[in-house]
Parts: structure tokens; C-alpha cells; sequence
């Protein structure tokens, strides 16, 4: 669940297909279809399906963004103006493997900054960078919630917790 | 990390250190459900809500608002749907509490929020969790979808005339979206962008309809107000305050963890030195941040030997609030200036941009400081950060500006020294 060595799917396949409006599988349009039947107004389900959407084109690309506006009757700009908002999702795109260290208070005080110099070093990019095969992005974010277990970095959706440099390099050295 | 009670027995933790806690069964093995059963069996929905106003408890989620109360401003008469809705955003530095009891006891909190339903006449409810607690919203799901297949949760629960739906909803990155009304914004598929009070979310919330949105911890302590009645509940903490509270520790202690203790323990300094283990590498107390980043620091002389009580009056006569309980320790060897810009960062980058004082003010905030820190310092920066703050606390269109001033204005009025000699370096 949370601090073990788990098996670290990544983000997203990368997206061969290309077009005016992205097309999905029928699962997961039946993904889809699961998110809209809980609201009764369609908007509602912007954010679940935009992290289907996320999932399946790598991040938010036009043709997403086109899929998404047309499955929920809304404008481009609707889109857009809830997509640039949330720092979750992503409008440009993000390595496979994106590694989020929390720098709020609590991890700061416990060493957040070591653990982040450790996964620069390590990777060869700063805070805000892509390694040049895409397969890696470094971000800095605020409080995760992993205040007890401090510091603590999110891989993908996985919270690895207590962490020292070795564990650091234990992480990065296990995704494939 | 430790979880558990100390000064009072486990109540709402008491299920967490279970095989298998999360499950139904462990659940039902352990008195799951029973107070659902007694609200449905022999309570009227206005019984429920006067237990839960005897109870005396209050909101935990960093408001502190009487919750019986907020229930019964709900309608009675309105011809809309009603709501409830599980605050389960959580994004409050130092604040991790709510995540332990939706991993061990997740129908603890379905069965909470099931009674508000019954107690509101709410039929289709939603517990709003932060994206990055993805793996909390998979085991919410499967709870859920236990609850559902044991006829506890959907139509006709537990063979009576009463239906209710509960879901979950992913939010997307946005400590705002901890704000009840920014929530409902963005559960409603738009920016979390907060709104204007009234009207409250009481009588016109989710789709302008009538609303109850409360925080895990306030909604998981239901089913024992049901089960032992809200007097006894009212009888484990104090006269204006009921119950027991989770307080999340972090920080320079030995012991960090989720606590939970009688509301009203009255000894802030021996929670420190010696339930959460003293200070860590043998060092000294500096500060405490006792309640989430957004209330006052306080030094620790205003803790040690101080008997300041561990509830709402008690803290704000110590000199700080009660918030969300999360309370981050710093040893000697932190200086506040730096610790302040940190959370200074954390309230600039979470400003939602929607009201000039808070956004701008933010920004301003934080490029001061980069000075100061670069050597730039200048006579008159500590009146600046004071006049900022002032032109933020109380002008904002929500408390987030509240938030992001206070622990500026307290940190330089009771540590001036760290802010100096900062100031002073060029």
C-alpha cells in the first residue's frame, strides 16, 4: 500500500494514435460512463474522467481536451479553464515515472531538501524537468499529507514514506 | 509512527489496529452498523440531530462550528435534494489524521455519513478526497461496494423505507478545495473557487441545494453519539466541547502519530515531553505549531510549564486555536524566518487566484522574503510583512488570506530575533 517497495505501474502508455478528438475503448468508456452516472449534472464528473483521459493520452492534449468537451457538452475553454487550475493535471507532458517530493514544513524539517538533491543527482534533471527519454519528471509539491512519516516522496500515486537517500536510490533504481 | 489513545480508551481509533480493519466484517464484528441500525429502528431523523447537539461535538475539520447546529439549519421544508458531504480534502500542512481512519475504518465513516443522511433526508451523498489519496478513494470504493452487496448502503437500507447513495469524488490537486464552499465548486465540475456566505451551504450548497459538509473526523464520530448517546459522548471531553479529538503530531518528536485524546487534556507540555516522546536527538523545544500551518506559533515558553488545555477556549487563552489538530514541533535548531517562508510558499502557491489580496499578497510575501534571504534585508521590512499581513487578514474573500497572515504576524511577534537577523545580514 503505502511505503513498500510496491511494483510501480507507469503513468501512461505513450499514445500512437493522433487525431481532431481522441477515441477510447469501450472499457473505458464504460469507465466513463461509471463517473457520469453519479452526478446528477455532467460537469460534475470533469475531474474523475480527466484523469481517465490523463491516464490514457499521457496528459491533457488537444484531442483530449476535445474528447472531453464533447462527452461533457462543454466549450473548449471550459476544459481548459478547470484543467490549468488543479496541479494534478497536467497540460503539457510529464515523464512516465513522476516523482513528487513534498517541501512543505513537516518534510523540511526532516530533510526534505536532501531527498530532493538526492533525486536530482540521481536523475540529471532539477525540480520542474523531464529526463531527455521522457521516462522521468522531478516536481516539488506542497503538503501530501505524510506529515508523521516525514519526508516522504509520491511516485505516481504511490507514497513512499520515511525516506533517506538509500531508500531514495533503492526506489529509483527499482522502476523499470 | 505511533496511532493510538492516550489519557482517555480508544474510541474513534479503536478498530485501526485490527487484522483486517478495513473490511465489513471486521467492522460488523466490532459494533459496525449498530448505530445505524438503532437511528433507523427508534429514532426520528430530529432525534438523531438533537443527540448530535447534546453531543456537544464540533466540526474538526478547523472551523470548530457546533455540528448539530449546522444540521438543523438545514430546511426541513425544501421541495430540492438535499447533500451530505464528506470533506475529505485534507491538505492542511501538518494534518494527517483523516487519512488513517478512511484506510482502517472506512465504514466507520460510511456509517456517519449515513446517519447525517437519515438525520437530513440527504439521498445521494459525496466524500470529496484530495487526487494524490488515490489509494484511500480504491479502499473507500471497495468499502462502499461491500456496503452496497450487504444492503447497508443504495435502496431500502437494512430492510427499511430509507435509500441513500454515497460516492466518491476525486479532486485534483488544491488545498482551497479544503474551503466547503471552494469544494463545492469543484464538485460541481468548475474551478474551487470559494463563494460569498451566506447563503450558507445549509440552505443552498451542492447545485444550490441544501448542503451539510463536514470532515471525516466529524462524520466517523456519529455512530458512537448514536451508540452511547450524545450526553456520555459530551461527558468524555468538556462542558462546551464533546468527545475526544485526533490531534496529527509531526515534527522534532520522538514519537510522531495520530493521537487521540479526551478534548480538554490538560497538559499541552506533557503531550510534547513526554505521550509523543520529548524532542528528538536530545534537543530543546523551540515552537509549536499546535493546530495546521494557518494558526499561531507559539514559543515554548508559553508551553513549558504553562498547563495549557488541549481544547478550543484552552488554546486560544495559550495563545493559538485548536484548527485541524496538527500540530508540527521545532527544536532549538530551526530558525523561524525560514520555517515561516516555507509555509508562506505553501500559501502562495495554494491561493486560487480568485481575490486580489490573497493573490497578489501572497506573491508580495514571498518575494520579500527571497530578498531578505539573498542579503537584500531593509530597515522597514518587519512593518512591510505587518502591513502586508494587515492588508490581507479580514480583506480576502476567504480564509485563506486569514491563513496565509497569521503565521507571518505571529512568528515575527514572538520570535522578532529570527526575523533580525535575517533583516540584519546585509
Amino acid at each position: 500500500m503505502t511505503t513498500e517497495l510496491v511494483n510501480i505501474q507507469p503513468l501512461y502508455q505513450p499514445v500512437k494514435m493522433s487525431g481532431e478528438m481522441a477515441v477510447f475503448s469501450p472499457e473505458v468508456e464504460a469507465e466513463i460512463d461509471w463517473h457520469l452516472a453519479k452526478y446528477p449534472s455532467k460537469r460534475s464528473a470533469i475531474l474523475p474522467i480527466m484523469f481517465i483521459v490523463q491516464r490514457e493520452r499521457g496528459y491533457l492534449d488537444g484531442p483530449g481536451v476535445s474528447y472531453l468537451a464533447n462527452r461533457l457538452s462543454l466549450r473548449i475553454t471550459d476544459i481548459w479553464e478547470v484543467a490549468t487550475f488543479y496541479s494534478m493535471l497536467h497540460t503539457k507532458p510529464i515523464g512516465q515515472y513522476h516523482i513528487q517530493v513534498c517541501k512543505t514544513l513537516s518534510c523540511k524539517l526532516l530533510g526534505a531538501d536532501k531527498i530532493t538533491e538526492q533525486c536530482s543527482q540521481k536523475l540529471g534533471i532539477k525540480p520542474g524537468e523531464t529526463t531527455a527519454d521522457g521516462k522521468f519528471s522531478l516536481s516539488l509539491v506542497e503538503c501530501l499529507g505524510s506529515c508523521g512519516t516525514a519526508p516522504m516522496f509520491q511516485v505516481n500515486f504511490d507514497f513512499h514514506e520515511n525516506l533517506t537517500t538509500e531508500k531514495v536510490d533503492q526506489i529509483l533504481d527499482s522502476l523499470p | 509512527m505511533f496511532i493510538g489513545a492516550i489519557g482517555c480508551e480508544p474510541l474513534q481509533l479503536r478498530r485501526v489496529h485490527l487484522e483486517n480493519s478495513h473490511s465489513l466484517d471486521v467492522y460488523r464484528a466490532n459494533g459496525g452498523y449498530e448505530a445505524l441500525k438503532k437511528a433507523l429502528d427508534s429514532m426520528s431523523p430530529d432525534d438523531v440531530i438533537n443527540e448530535v447537539k447534546k453531543s456537544q461535538l464540533r466540526g474538526r475539520g478547523g472551523a470548530g462550528f457546533p455540528t448539530g447546529m449546522k444540521w438543523s439549519f438545514v430546511p426541513k421544508d425544501s421541495p430540492k435534494p438535499k447533500y451530505v458531504v464528506c470533506n475529505a480534502d485534507e491538505s492542511e500542512p501538518g494534518t494527517f489524521k483523516d487519512r488513517y481512519l478512511m484506510e482502517r475504518d472506512p465504514h466507520m465513516l460510511i456509517e456517519g455519513m449515513l446517519i447525517a443522511a437519515y438525520a437530513l433526508g440527504a439521498k445521494t451523498n459525496y466524500i470529496y478526497t484530495r487526487g494524490e489519496y488515490k489509494y484511500l478513494i480504491d479502499i473507500m470504493d471497495v468499502a462502499l461496494d461491500e456496503a452496497r452487496a450487504a444492503g447497508l448502503l443504495g435502496q431500502n437500507i437494512l430492510g427499511t423505507n430509507f435509500s441513500s447513495e454515497i460516492y466518491t469524488h476525486t479532486g485534483a490537486g488544491a488545498y482551497i478545495c479544503g474551503e466547503e464552499t471552494a469544494l463545492l465548486s469543484s464538485l460541481e465540475g468548475y474551478r474551487g473557487h470559494p463563494r460569498m456566505k451566506p447563503p450558507f451551504p445549509a440552505v443552498s450548497g451542492l447545485y444550490a441545494s441544501p448542503t451539510v459538509v463536514n470532515n471525516v473526523e466529524t462524520l466517523t464520530a456519529v455512530p458512537d453519539i448514536i451508540t452511547m448517546g450524545g450526553e456520555a459522548y459530551q461527558k468524555l471531553g468538556t462542558e462546551k466541547s464533546g468527545g475526544t479529538k485526533l490531534w496529527s503530531v509531526s515534527g522534532h518528536v520522538n514519537r510522531p502519530g495520530v493521537y487521540e485524546l479526551p478534548m480538554g487534556y490538560d497538559d499541552m507540555e506533557k503531550f510534547i515531553m513526554e505521550d509523543c516522546g520529548g524532542i528528538s536527538n536530545g534537543k530543546q523545544l523551540k515552537a509549536v505549531i499546535p493546530g495546521g500551518s494557518s494558526v499561531y506559533i507559539m514559543r515554548a515558553d508559553q508551553i513549558i510549564g504553562k498547563d495549557v488545555r488541549m481544547d478550543y477556549e484552552g488554546l486560544v487563552a495559550g495563545g493559538s486555536m485548536v484548527g485541524s489538530g496538527g500540530f508540527i514541533v521545532m527544536d532549538e535548531t530551526v530558525d523561524v524566518f525560514e520555517s515561516t517562508k516555507n509555509l508562506t510558499e505553501f500559501y502562495k502557491h495554494e491561493s486560487c487566484g480568485w481575490c486580489t489580496p490573497c493573490r497578489e499578497g501572497t506573491d508580495w510575501l514571498v518575494k520579500i522574503f527571497k530578498r531578505i534571504e539573498n542579503g537584500g534585508g531593509r530597515d522597514g521590512d518587519i512593518q512591510l510583512f505587518l502591513d502586508l499581513c494587515d492588508n490581507i487578514e479580514g480583506k480576502s474573500f476567504c480564509p485563506l488570506g486569514d491563513a496565509a497572515a497569521w503565521p507571518i504576524q505571529s512568528a515575527i511577534k514572538r520570535f522578532p530575533e529570527d526575523f533580525e537577523k535575517h533583516i540584519l545580514k546585509n
